[in-house]
């Protein structure tokens, strides 16, 4: 495993190293010690590499990550793993606001609670959040799975497209155009197998569905009072 | 009874325009939504004219001097700024707003001139790329397309803020341009009503965008140049800001800046003229020492070389043409007249991109009207038009004595209206007066 000790490097010379590898790389593991909050930590990778953070990060961690796999072993800041593309972050403890904004692909795992705009534009990433999301999680999420293990915020999905939210908790009110919808037994199974990939506990026949009421698609002057 | 013509008075606060746009709103209980630019009088570079040498100051030789055109930007941090031949460069316009024939015919053109393009909110195309040599790349608040591949091979970056037909809204692509490539692009169902986000998702205000630019430098290894374009509105703040953000140019659109669909009202009644912008922007670039550091990209109703060199002569590095390039294009020309009345309008009044109905193929994503806008053809256009500035830009640098068009200065220009000299913050013409200025 490659150390790098942000105390003696820098976040430039990190991702530049991160960035350099070739596609056939076998320097796949890595460690980084002392990121004290720093911010675009380990982002723009494109390559299958395994990157533990030991500490918090700031900023826009793993932010629009290809292929790898990154794990953060402590808190993060505003917009982890953004526009995240494939491959899979992992956060122990809690995430700021804005976590997988615009995600594409790959998967996002919350072990703690996430703040405000959790999953806002989400654009097919899977997000899976072990507590609880705070409001206006999942606004104008377009596809892709939000699963709350906790409680979510007001207005959960307001404005949503075709993106599937799973809460198991209480949600304090759902957003405009964000509905309650059948749990199928498709659901469920598709639901526990995200948990499973997650590694997150949890029983899928617990959880509430929510998605698009399909009512705000097309302007039209009697959803005015929805806005 | 026949009708008594001395009778017959028009009302000034209810003009035939406010009385239709009532009557239709009472009809259909939405706002307007259109496409182009503000049609409202303002005061433009058209209240601005140039003080060609004379005795005080000698000219250049018309057709036989150098006056060179050519200008760098991002140079501020950006490894590899990029440098285009001339001053002019293409406004961001979406592949969805527009076709793709268009966007090529645009990525062509500007290969040919030596100057750059840029995409829109829906993500970049093969066919923009492969056509363009310099390609400006957008990250606006929707996210649509967006990856990090298209960041590493494009040629510079442009933060959206906001666009001078909207500052402070998002964009709108209506259902029937939502066709199942433009779905694909946008990862949206097919023929919904696409209403973009008015703010980035993961960051608000200055400090935020600092940190937003840092993180896009880090993804590309600080070689891309990075815009920071904004709505004129609040510009003196607006551009301070961009550039304590660590933008290496600030693009400011005024509010004649077109668009493919946005509330009538937006267009018209919300941000400021350009005119006044590029005074605001350059005062602030001024007041930071960072004018021609930072450089400073002009938009909004931009029409000819005369206005190119305007804007320049105020302090501008470059200008941005959007509805003028879809104009060239073919852009409300005589032609295909059915199909303008189709769509309820006239040639030189159409305003119909929403619709995706183009006549002329621009601003339509169906296959059929398409063809009537070959890549070949337009990109002849569109290069002749930019030479045709390009030229009219000289000739009034070299009129003025400047051997570079970078040396046209506000000394230059005296305002024709004391809102134009107010505005610009350059003398009316005959005086020394700029309103506002010396306590009156």
């Amino acid at each position: 495993m490659i150390t790098v000790d942000l105390a003696a490097e820098t976040v430039r010379d990190l991702n530049q190293r991160l960035h350099d590898l070739p596609a056939d790389t076998n320097e796949r593991a890595w460690r980084v010690v002392n990121p004290k909050g720093a911010h675009a930590l380990v982002a723009g990778l494109d390559r299958p590499v395994d990157v533990l953070i030991e500490g918090h990060v700031g900023y826009y961690c793993a932010g629009m990550n290809k292929h790898a796999s990154v794990v953060i072993d402590g808190h993060c800041g505003v917009g982890v793993a953004e526009n995240i593309m494939s491959g899979e972050v992992r956060v122990k403890g809690n995430a700021s606001q804005s976590a997988g904004a615009s995600g594409q692909g790959g998967l996002l795992v919350i072990e703690g609670d996430a703040s405000a705009r959790c999953g806002i534009s989400m654009k097919g990433v899977d997000i899976v959040v072990g507590g609880s999301v705070g409001h206006m999680s999942a606004f104008m999420a377009q596809t892709g799975n939000l699963v709350v293990c906790g409680d979510a915020g007001q207005s959960l999905g307001d404005s949503i497209y075709e993106a599937k939210l799973y809460v198991q908790g209480k949600v304090e009110s759902l957003g405009a155009d964000c509905i309650e919808k059948a749990m199928t037994p498709h659901h469920v199974e598709k639901l526990g197998r995200l948990l499973a990939r997650a590694g997150v506990k949890g029983d899928p026949n617990k959880f509430k569905r929510y998605g698009s009421a399909r009512k705000l698609y097309h302007f039209h002057v009697d959803h005015a009072d929805a806005y | 009874m026949t009708v008594d013509p001395r009778s017959l008075r028009p009302s000034a606060t209810f003009p035939p325009h406010v009385l239709a746009e009532i009557h239709r709103a009472a009809d259909q209980g939405l706002y307007e939504i259109r496409g182009f630019g503000a049609k409202r009088k303002l005061p433009t570079f058209d209240d601005l004219v140039f003080l060609g040498a004379s005795v005080s100051r000698y000219p250049l030789e018309g057709y036989r001097e150098k006056c060179a055109t050519d200008v760098w930007l991002g140079t501020r941090f950006a490894k590899k700024p990029i440098h285009l031949k001339i001053p002019i460069t293409i406004a961001g316009m979406s592949f969805g707003a527009l076709g793709a024939n268009a966007k090529e015919a645009i990525g062509r053109a500007c290969t040919e001139m030596g100057t750059s393009s840029t995409t829109g909110d829906g993500g970049m195309t093969e066919e923009e790329r492969r056509s363009s040599k310099t390609l400006v790349y957008q990250v606006l608040p929707s996210r649509y397309g967006l990856n990090p591949d298209d960041l590493r091979r494009c040629d510079a970056i442009e933060v959206v803020i906001g666009q001078g037909a909207k500052p402070g809204g998002g964009g709108m692509l209506l259902g029937m341009k939502i066709t199942e490539r433009v779905a694909k692009m946008r990862a949206l169902p097919v023929g919904i009503d696409q209403r973009s986000a008015c703010r980035h998702p993961d960051w608000t205000g200055p400090d935020d965008l600092t940190i937003k630019i840092q993180e896009l430098r880090e993804i590309t290894n600080w070689e891309k140049p990075i815009y920071v374009k904004v709505g004129a509105t609040r510009t003196r703040y607006d551009v301070a800001l961009a550039v304590k953000a660590g933008a290496d140019v600030v693009v400011v659109d005024g509010m004649q800046g077109g668009t493919a669909a946005t509330q009538d009202v937006f267009i018209e009644h919300v941000g400021i003229p350009t005119l006044p912008a590029v005074r605001l922007a350059v005062e602030a670039l001024q007041e930071l020492d960072m004018h021609r550091k930072v450089q400073l990209i002009v938009s909004g109703g931009i029409r000819s070389g005369a206005d190119a060199g305007k804007a320049i002569a105020m302090g501008a590095d470059a200008v941005a043409i959007g509805s003028a390039t879809m104009v060239a294009l073919g852009c409300n020309k005589p032609v295909h007249i059915e199909d303008y009345h189709k769509l309820g309008t006239e040639p030189g009044m159409c305003h119909h991109c929403h619709t995706g109905r183009c006549p002329v193929g621009v601003t339509t994503q169906d296959p059929e009207l398409q063809k009537r806008l070959s890549p070949e053809q337009g990109a002849r256009w569109l290069r002749n038009y930019l030479s045709v500035m390009v030229l009219e830009l000289q000739t009034v640098a070299r009129a003025c004595g400047k051997s570079h068009v970078h040396n046209l200065e506000p000394d230059d220009l005296v305002a024709l209206t004391v809102e134009a000299a107010a505005m610009a913050g350059i003398p009316l013409a005959g005086t020394s007066w700029i309103p506002g200025r010396g306590g009156y």
